[in-house]
């Protein structure tokens, strides 16, 4: 798939955001006044970054409002209408306890479990994807609520949960990649199956339907990039995972290192997610014989 | 809505002959001239005359070769539009409500002035049958040309999608699928009409019929079925030829 910087920064940036925000919900740390304003600002900052940088890639984002209609089957639709409550509901809970220094915790509460719930409904818009075997594997949800939750603990300096995270994340991340090498063969597709010929012998592709490239090839059938895929993978593992979590277990903790970790984490985080998109093999790609 | 509808009245689709076509294109023509000029956004190219042409196309033939070992490569031609799937994924994911499911026939369309072209739908579709217009940004799909199949304004023998209603070589036919007695349901079963990548559970309408076997000209390592034809006529010259020869012999 076509690594498009807008959904990158869209799901990476937005991850991190309500991620924080889940924290934040939790009264995590334990904030008010003038130093919580900054906290929220953050989170809202790259929640709604995010949310804004997803919109860059619509044909026709002026109709972008009637995408909040369709929540009864469409991931991307209920993606749109939780992420709005969920701003909505932590707005409230933050404006409480900015100005008026009031905390209502069981509202904190619920901004919380949306936040969960937005990201869960960011990556179904993927995993609920057939065409992508890569995609459709149970880690996807898992990667995508643990990315939040691990820079959410980071943002929100909740280091012993951070290190916790970010260990099970890693882990999760190797197996969702060793798993994914496999998975577009575990589902059987072929140039046989994709055209039904695989009777009458081994197919392959005599010649194109056009001489150039088009909107299928260009964002389904993206093959350049992925040379460096291994070494992209060690790069992304060491960013996100091995050298935040040596820092925090052996070096001594504080505003510059928690900081150093936090901007490691981020571009193990781009990279990883740059992967996500580079590495995902469409199954229309069969019928241009190529992957 | 975007939910899919339980069952339809009609499974409007198309049969493809794989035996058959020829790979002319006619077909692409027609339905990029037909679609770009009538119903919806223009079917958009861009750099049209340059060195990197691309553009909108609702249909679009690939051409495969078949091998088996030890026996002669087949060229396939292969077109490929929309399926009008019965479990259509494309319609489930899109959050806007413009794609849609018609429960009366089953044509899956796109309502463009809903459509945020924010290309989901084509990436749920394992057969490339969606694309997203350059130039309009909305999403672009074969309609089963739905603005002639029940147009009172064209001749009766024009009511058929503008795929078929060109194809010189008669490839492709178009019909009610819920009807076991249409020609289009007859021909399926009497071909083995089958499902493209059926493990994806889309349950596609449109069925393509299976190259027939070819006869196995293959014998004795000769596989020249003409060559006992083109042997020389003549084996021994005659005449002054003939003289020449026997006199060279001599020599």
């Amino acid at each position: 798939m076509h690594p498009a910087a807008s959904v990158i920064i869209f799901t990476s940036l937005s991850g991190l955001g309500f991620g924080l925000l889940f924290f934040l919900g939790l009264d995590r740390p334990v904030v008010s006044g003038w130093v919580a304003f900054t906290f929220f600002l953050i989170a809202y900052a790259l929640a709604v970054g995010g949310l804004l940088a997803s919109t860059f890639h619509l044909g026709n984002p002026q109709r972008a409002m009637k995408a909040f209609s369709q929540w009864r089957t469409s991931w991307l639709s209920r993606e749109g209408v939780v992420s709005v409550a969920t701003l909505l509901v932590m707005g409230l809970y933050a404006a409480l306890l900015i100005f008026a220094d009031i905390r209502i915790a069981p509202l904190g509460w619920l901004g919380s479990a949306l936040c969960i719930a937005t990201v869960y409904c960011t990556s179904m818009i993927y995993g609920q994807l057939k065409t992508v075997p890569r995609w459709n594997m149970s880690t996807t949800p898992a990667l995508f609520i643990l990315y939040s939750l691990a820079g959410g603990a980071l943002l929100s300096a909740q280091l012993p949960f951070a290190l916790f995270a970010i260990v099970i994340l890693t882990a999760i991340q190797i197996l969702s990649w060793a798993r994914g090498d496999m998975s577009f063969s575990q589902a059987g597709h072929t140039i046989e199956t994709a055209t039904g010929l695989g009777a009458l012998g081994k197919v392959r592709l005599l010649e194109a339907p056009h001489s150039g490239e088009n909107y299928l090839t260009r964002e389904m059938v993206h093959v350049i990039g992925r040379k460096h895929g291994q070494k992209l993978r060690v790069i992304a593992t060491l960013c996100l995972g091995i050298i935040p979590v040596a820092m925090l277990l052996f070096f001594p903790v504080n505003h510059f290192s928690v900081v150093l970790i936090i901007i490691l984490h981020v571009i193990g985080l781009f990279v990883s997610r740059w992967l996500f998109f580079a590495e995902a093999e469409h199954v229309v790609g069969l019928y241009y014989d190529k992957r | 809505m975007t939910a899919l509808p339980q069952t339809t009245a009609k499974k409007l689709g198309l049969v493809i002959d794989l035996d058959i076509c020829v790979g002319c294109h006619a077909c692409v023509i027609n339905c990029k001239e037909w679609n770009t000029s009538n119903y919806g956004a223009p079917l958009s190219d861009q750099d049209a005359y340059g060195a990197n042409p691309s553009g909108t196309f609702l249909n679009r033939i690939h051409t495969y070769e078949v091998k088996q070992p030890q026996k002669p490569a087949q060229t396939v031609h292969f077109p490929k539009s929309c399926l009008h799937c019965e479990d259509a994924p494309c319609v489930t994911v899109c959050p806007t409500g413009a794609s849609y499911k018609r429960s009366e026939d089953g044509i899956v369309l796109v309502n463009e002035s809903d459509c945020i072209g924010c290309g989901l739908c084509a990436w749920a579709c394992p057969y490339g049958a969606r694309e997203l217009d350059a130039a309009e940004g909305v999403m672009k799909k074969c309609t089963l040309c739905v603005d002639r199949i029940y147009n009172e304004n064209i001749p009766e023998i024009d009511r058929e999608p503008a795929c078929v209603r060109t194809c010189p070589a008669n490839a492709r036919h178009f019909g009610d699928f819920a009807d076991p007695e249409s020609d289009v349901s007859q021909m399926s079963a009497a071909r083995g009409g089958m499902e493209l990548m059926p493990e994806q559970g889309t349950k596609p309408v449109n069925r393509y019929l299976p190259p027939r076997p070819k006869a196995d000209i293959h014998t004795d390592g000769d596989i020249n079925i003409l060559a006992p034809f083109l042997e020389p006529v003549a084996d021994t010259p005659k005449g002054l030829l003939g003289w020449l020869d026997k006199a060279l012999e001599a020599l």
